[in-house]
């Protein structure tokens, strides 16, 4: 038994390891939000207090997915969006972000422009459900912050995305 | 083998590809690529001669590393030298450098007094002839660069092209995880060496482009909706300056080829256009109007016109159009999308990326879009760059997953890729001018 314990000690100090890079990558997100942290095990924080972030992230959903090179809305995304409205309507403190992303299966230069058209469409549609334009602004992050890291197709779709961020 | 049927073919085989633009040139670039009875020269390069030893061999070892990495020559292993430092005041003895197999044989010296001082003579071994004959200096901080002269030199005398040693490179040096990933922005030699980084990675850099003379880095700062946008360093003061705030986000900047226009993407909404402004600052001119993504600009050697890439027409292809706007056309009609073009500085090929059958290519085509060829392919592979004499690209690769990217160069018939060494991952190389 003598023997476990420092290898759960070790084990320990690699979570605060994890957590510490965590932390450090919220860190140099310039934008606080939901968005840029992602949902966490179930469970964890629970939904979230009515009007909080975490409700929002939680029970709402803060992003929707593109198809390859596209910036069309699918059913899904509208229905996403439309969940968002009707919370964003009812908790009208926030401003937002749109934060639009692309796959790795681009170039630099053209993803940036593309995260910009989703961006863009994800606000025209936001509008057009009620959401006052002055609430909203957009920012592209082409393909240099990616959430999913492999290299297959399941992958690239998560990170063609566009995120909902929510700022005080 | 005569050592002057040999230096002909070289200057053949780079003519040939010279010749490209034309058209009709094309057997003749396929006879140079695909021959395969391209030999490189071999040639030997003795130590410096030098009051510092050491620093002689050094030198001669970077010029070693520099003619071999062209894939144009074939050093002759320097235990069979007939003599192993060089003299560039005695002529050498041709039979015994004959016998080692060297075509060419390079006699130089360098000394430090202050500044650093080279002579050089480039000798051809079978004729019993002098091809070159150079001497030059520069600053004692600058020791690299009399290696890369004296390689400038030697690919000169024996080729007839300009060279493209004495140049440098600025690049993203990127590092930590993909998804959150540190970006600096850094310079080295062409060769990989001499890395000095130029901003702290506090905020991610992009895309860089020197100046076409090298004095200042235009790149894209990438942090959000405060503080992206484009920056102009000055590497002689290091300092840096915003190009101003233009729509939603500025990206993409290309300087002109006098280097007085920078010109560059300014996304509105959905709609990404091209503008361009003078480097010292101003109202920026709206070159491409219209809803669709313009993006990667790359001026032509005289400035006169743009190419650009465009999904106007659904998918990215390549456009070309004149610098002040108007009369697009498109040029790249072959399978797949096609971005990132880039004029070479000799204004006869235009270098892009393209997508096809899920792999990404590097290709070269004429400025009227004939005789495309695709050099290179791989999972992923973006964003060529000329090195000044036009005749050989680097672009970065990327395997993808928790790998990062690392620069590559070609030539540009397709021969002699090989991996830049960079300490971490790197992405983005822009080649700058050549200094000498």
């Amino acid at each position: 038994m003598g023997s476990t314990m420092p290898l759960l000690r070790f084990g320990k100090g690699l979570l605060m390891v994890a957590m510490l890079i965590v932390l450090a990558a919220c860190a140099r997100t310039p934008t606080t939000g939901v968005g840029n942290i992602g949902a966490g095990p179930d469970g964890m924080g629970g939904g979230g207090a009515p009007g909080s972030q975490q409700e929002f992230l939680v029970s709402v959903g803060d992003r929707v997915f593109f198809e390859t090179d596209s910036s069309t809305l699918t059913s899904d995304a509208q229905a996403t969006l439309q969940k968002q409205s009707q919370w964003l309507q009812q908790y009208s403190q926030y401003r937002i972000v749109i934060e639009g992303h692309a796959d790795e299966r681009g170039t630099r230069e053209y993803n940036i422009a593309l995260g910009a058209r989703r961006a863009t469409a994800v606000v025209n549609y936001l509008v057009s459900l009620g959401i006052p334009q002055s609430r909203l602004s957009t920012v592209s992050y082409g393909k240099e912050r990616p959430v999913a890291i492999c290299n297959d197709i399941s992958c690239w779709s998560q990170n063609r995305r566009a995120v909902t961020v929510l700022t005080n | 083998m005569n050592v002057l049927t040999r230096r002909a073919a070289l200057k053949m085989g780079l003519s040939g590809a010279a010749m490209l633009a034309a058209g009709p040139a094309l057997a003749q670039l396929r006879i140079t690529v695909t021959g395969g009875n391209f030999t490189p020269m071999p040639i030997a390069v003795p130590n410096f001669s030098s009051g510092d030893p050491a620093f002689g061999a050094e030198v001669a070892q970077v010029v070693r590393n520099n003619l071999t990495g062209s894939g144009l020559f074939r050093l002759i292993d320097p235990a069979g030298y007939p003599q192993q430092v060089g003299d560039p005041n005695a002529t050498p003895a041709f039979d015994a450098w004959r016998t080692t197999g060297a075509d060419a044989v390079v006699m130089a010296d360098v000394n430090r007094s202050g500044q650093i001082q080279s002579s050089l003579r480039l000798w051809d071994t079978s004729a019993g002839q002098q091809v070159t004959g150079k001497s030059y200096g520069t600053d004692a901080s600058a020791w690299r660069r009399i290696a890369h002269m004296a390689s400038d030199a030697v690919y000169t005398g024996l080729t007839g092209e300009t060279g493209y040693f004495d140049s440098r490179v600025v690049f993203v040096a990127e590092s930590g995880p993909r998804a959150n990933r540190v970006k600096r922005l850094a310079i080295m030699d062409q060769d990989g060496a001499n890395v000095q980084y130029l901003t702290d990675g506090q905020l991610p850099a992009i895309t860089p482009r020197l100046s076409p003379n090298g004095q200042l880095c235009a790149y894209m700062v990438f942090d959000g909706p405060q503080s992206s946008g484009i920056y102009v360093l000055n590497l002689a003061n290091g300092q840096t300056q915003s190009l101003g705030r233009f729509g939603q986000m500025s990206f993409a900047p290309r300087f002109s080829p006098d280097g007085r226009r920078i010109a560059f993407s300014v996304t509105t909404g959905a709609t990404t256009n091209i503008y361009a402004m003078d480097t010292a600052g101003g109202q920026p001119q709206q070159i491409t109007t219209g809803s669709a993504i313009d993006t990667s600009p790359s001026y032509s050697a005289d400035g006169s016109r743009l190419v650009f890439e465009s999904d106007r027409g659904g998918r990215p292809q390549i456009y070309v159009m004149a610098s002040g706007g108007g009369g697009a056309e498109r040029i790249s009609y072959g399978d797949g999308s096609y971005s990132t073009p880039v004029w070479s500085p000799k204004g006869d090929l235009i270098a892009f990326t393209r997508q096809s059958g899920g792999e990404f290519q590097i290709g070269i085509m004429a400025p009227d879009g004939s005789g495309e060829r695709i050099l290179a392919s791989s999972y992923h592979a973006e964003g060529p760059t000329w090195a000044p004499n036009g005749r050989v690209l680097m672009y970065f690769r990327d395997p993808g997953g928790n790998e990062g990217p690392s620069l590559y160069s070609i030539d540009i018939w397709g021969r002699n890729e090989r991996r830049i060494g960079t300490q971490g991952f790197a992405s983005d190389p822009a080649w700058g001018p050549l200094l000498s």
